[in-house]
């Protein structure tokens, strides 16, 4: 194929580079070409130089050093990308809170029964989020203590008398005391967006390294708005078990009523799964073989987790799902919605269908959800997908014939249940046992997007090749997962062509005393982006049991290919956490040499966590692999 | 003979942002790279200028090559030249940083390099087929063309207007 190196440039992923020669012959617009339309990006955006925040602008700071040296309000280049990198991660703690508080609402409303489409599917962590939030379980209704936990919930949002408890409670001892003296404790999630929107105004905070610093605290406060979400979303939902299913644009089916559920709220998409069940019949009537739905980013990866769905792609190609022609629906949430979903879709006969009041496209079908009346706007959505079908089932498809075997549901609770199985008294010692013998190097979390200026996947496979070869267990959320599994990262029959020897045994050992016929898969999915709180969790627990502080722990996380800023606040709390924390993609900052240095080295005398900022995935491995080393001479480990 | 290309400015599209700017110091960079080019010593220069003419016009002004050029004439030295394609060049080696050339050009455009104590200035970015400024522009403000093509597309333009500004 003439286009295959072109192709390949664009995307790793072969149903993907299938697809976009599918789009070029039908001249259908593709994000890479709007993304070749837009280059040469405007360098002072790049370099974090432009201000937009008051009247009297924006201003531009030139970063070769020509005048103009500040802007007009005699702001510097440090401050000025100072302000610019705290807005990023308050919009994104905004977004995951956002998140966490639509689950909140959700199940207040259960407990106080107004609605009947929820319930508390997982008692156990109801109670123990409960009883680490100090509220009463014992010989107390689910109910009642679910009415407690939401509103403890809503309470985190607001400036009150106790920190936000949903970051407060989840770290180790060592680290509260660590944000309490640099003064990085959240007072409330909201209170720190609002603050960073306030200190970031016009004729505010003028000093680089205190407004730094007030990002980290909205990136604290991001992790209790993640953390929150996947606990809440557990409880109502259930929390992941491992699940045998399968990725890529592969799972479409030709004949079915193919639907994609596209966004990050499982509080929809959970209840799409359900009903679907239920009208196998319609689909059936209209004439095909059933329902079929798959999905698309942390939509897909929380129903992935809890019910097997298959997911179809991830981030940057998730125009090219419906490229296949063989989508009748496309519901989404909110967040990583391109608008051009609309275009494509309107060009190969696909309905796009948005439900959320803040995530509203021109062009698409929006259904108004509501909790109150969840199952019945279920029903509707795939009432329009069915429709669709019928419309849509003489005209071709051409669905690319590629799908790989998953194995995702790593929550931490099932990472300790498969434990456990090795060792009933003591789960954790096993893990600990191995990262010291050396047969664990280290861990890495993979987390975010997939940027188009990166050929799509690239940046996870390589480095994630080099880290399992050096037997660096490897765990992803997000879209990292979803490069990962549809590259069969998450595939066990692979352990041993990726794995090196130690984790290879570690992999097989668990998956042996777990009955599985076989080792673990090589990369653990930990779930959607609020889950990287799953990762938190997970180093928290090895921390305490090491008796020590998340920065001495041998664990490095990797934004490899990130896109929203939602990965500059994750980035944010990884870097609060104590974690060297790589990001694949120039982030806005290089204009200023201070923030720089502050964001990749400064802060490590602060909070023990980094940023290694590297565009190079080789290299990029290369300075994980070293952090890993660092932390392990550090804990007296060889 | 073919029809050398000269850069042109759209005046009416200009929105001032200075992209060109940028691109032009990053291509006159060692790295021809943004994020490495602003910590290079000596930093890179840009040879192309925007300026505002109250109350919201910009124009980006740069070197025009003049055929006749003035520059080229009063320089003592010799340093300064044409190239076959019709570029005017400074020849560093020669240049003696009088700054005579700086005093006739009609436009404004030449600079001094305050490192090397030479005149610098638009060298039309001789590894490029496009010039980085032209390039880089947002809003095809910047065009590089012929002077054929470039007063075609004026007199399209205009004679546009003449049909639809009798009404026919």
């Amino acid at each position: 194929m003439s286009d295959g190196k072109e192709n390949s440039k664009k995307s790793t992923d072969p149903a993907v580079q299938e697809m976009i020669s599918k789009a070029k012959d039908m001249d259908v617009t593709t994000v890479w070409d709007r993304y070749d339309a837009m280059t040469p990006q405007c360098g002072f955006g790049e370099t974090g130089l432009c201000c937009r925040h008051c009247l009297q602008g924006p201003c531009r700071i030139n970063p070769f050093g020509d005048e103009p040296k500040t802007g007009i309000c005699g702001a510097s280049a440090d401050v000025m990308v100072a302000r610019g990198i705290d807005r990023a991660i308050a919009a994104g703690t905004a977004a995951h809170s956002g998140h966490a508080r639509h689950l909140a609402h959700a199940m207040l409303k259960m407990a106080e029964g107004k609605t009947r489409d929820y319930m508390v599917k997982d008692v156990e962590k109801l109670k123990a989020v409960a009883a680490r939030l100090n509220i009463p379980v014992e010989g107390r209704k689910e109910n009642d203590i679910a009415l407690d936990v939401a509103k403890a919930a809503l309470a985190d949002f607001h400036e009150k008398d106790t920190p936000v408890l949903w970051a407060a409670t989840v770290v180790t001892p060592g680290r509260v005391k660590v944000l309490t003296d640099l003064g990085l404790v959240p007072k409330g999630i909201d209170h720190e967006v609002s603050e960073i929107m306030h200190r970031t105004l016009y004729g505010v905070d003028a000093d680089a390294v205190n407004l730094l610093l007030g990002g980290l605290r909205c990136g604290v406060a991001d992790l209790a708005g993640c953390y929150m979400g996947t606990d809440l979303a557990d409880i109502l939902f259930g929390t992941p078990k491992p699940v045998v299913t399968e990725a890529n644009m592969g799972v479409i089916k030709a004949g079915a009523v193919n639907i994609a559920v596209h966004g990050h709220n499982p509080v929809l998409s959970d209840l799409i799964v359900s009903v679907a069940r239920d009208m196998e019949k319609e689909a059936k009537a209209a004439g095909a073989s059933g329902i079929n739905l798959v999905g698309i980013c942390c939509t897909g990866n929380e129903v992935m987790m809890r019910h097997g769905i298959p997911a179809c792609t991830h981030s940057v190609s998730q125009e090219m799902a419906i490229m296949t022609g063989a989508l009748d629906a496309m519901v989404v949430d909110y967040q990583c919605i391109m608008p051009s979903l609309v275009n494509v879709a309107e060009c190969m006969g696909t309905t796009v269908v948005t439900t959320m009041d803040i995530c509203k496209i021109s062009g698409a079908t929006h259904v108004d959800f509501s909790e109150e009346a969840a199952s019945e706007k279920a029903r509707e959505v795939i009432g329009i997908a069915i429709k669709n079908f019928s419309n849509r089932a003489k005209r071709p498809v051409d669905i690319p014939d590629v799908k790989t075997p998953v194995v995702a549901g790593f929550s931490v609770e099932a990472i300790v249940a498969a434990l456990s199985r090795l060792d009933a008294k003591d789960p954790l010692k096993p893990l600990i046992d191995n990262i010291k013998a050396g047969n664990i190097r280290g861990v890495c979390l993979f987390a975010g997007c997939n940027n188009v200026k990166v050929p799509q996947d690239r940046n996870f496979t390589v480095i994630a090749r080099k880290l399992l070869k050096k037997n660096v267990l490897v765990v992803a959320t997000g879209c990292g997962a979803g490069a990962l599994m549809r590259h069969g990262f998450m595939n066990p029959a692979n352990v041993d062509e990726l794995c090196g020897d130690g984790l290879k045994a570690v992999l097989t050992a668990i998956g042996e005393a777990n009955n599985l016929g076989g080792p673990l898969p090589p990369v653990l999915h930990m779930g959607s982006c609020v889950d990287n709180s799953r990762a938190v969790a997970l180093c928290v627990a090895v921390a305490n049991y090491l008796g020590v502080d998340t920065d001495k722990l041998p664990v490095v996380a990797s934004a490899a290919e990130a896109v929203s800023e939602k990965a500059v606040s994750i980035g944010a709390y990884a870097v609060a956490a104590g974690l060297p924390t790589h990001v694949g993609v120039m982030l806005p900052v290089l204009g200023s040499p201070l923030v720089t240095q502050v964001l990749t080295e400064k802060v490590k005398d602060l909070t023990g966590g980094y940023f290694i900022v590297d565009l190079d995935p080789d290299s990029s491995a290369d300075k994980l692999l070293d952090a890993i080393d660092a932390r392990r001479a550090g804990l007296g480990l060889s | 003979m073919s029809q050398p290309k000269e850069i042109f400015v759209r005046l009416d599209r200009c929105v001032g942002c200075h992209t060109c700017k940028i691109a032009c110091s990053v291509e006159h960079s060692k790295s021809k790279n943004l994020f490495e080019a602003i910590s290079e010593q000596p930093a890179p220069k840009n040879r192309v200028y925007v300026e505002w003419v109250p109350p919201d016009r910009k124009v980006p002004v740069l070197c025009r090559h003049c055929e006749d050029a003035p520059c080229m004439h009063a320089c003592i030295s010799g340093a300064i030249s044409r190239t076959e394609e019709g570029v005017i060049i400074t020849n560093s080696d020669k240049c003696i940083g009088c700054w005579t050339c700086v005093m006739v050009c009609p436009y404004g455009v030449i600079g001094r390099h305050l490192e090397t104590r030479k005149a610098y200035r638009c060298d039309r970015c001789p590894d490029l087929q496009v010039p980085a400024c032209v390039d880089s522009c947002p809003t095809q403000a910047l065009v590089y063309r012929t002077v054929e093509g470039f007063s075609g597309d004026v007199r399209q333009d205009a004679a546009r207007e003449m049909i639809s500004g009798k009404g026919n």
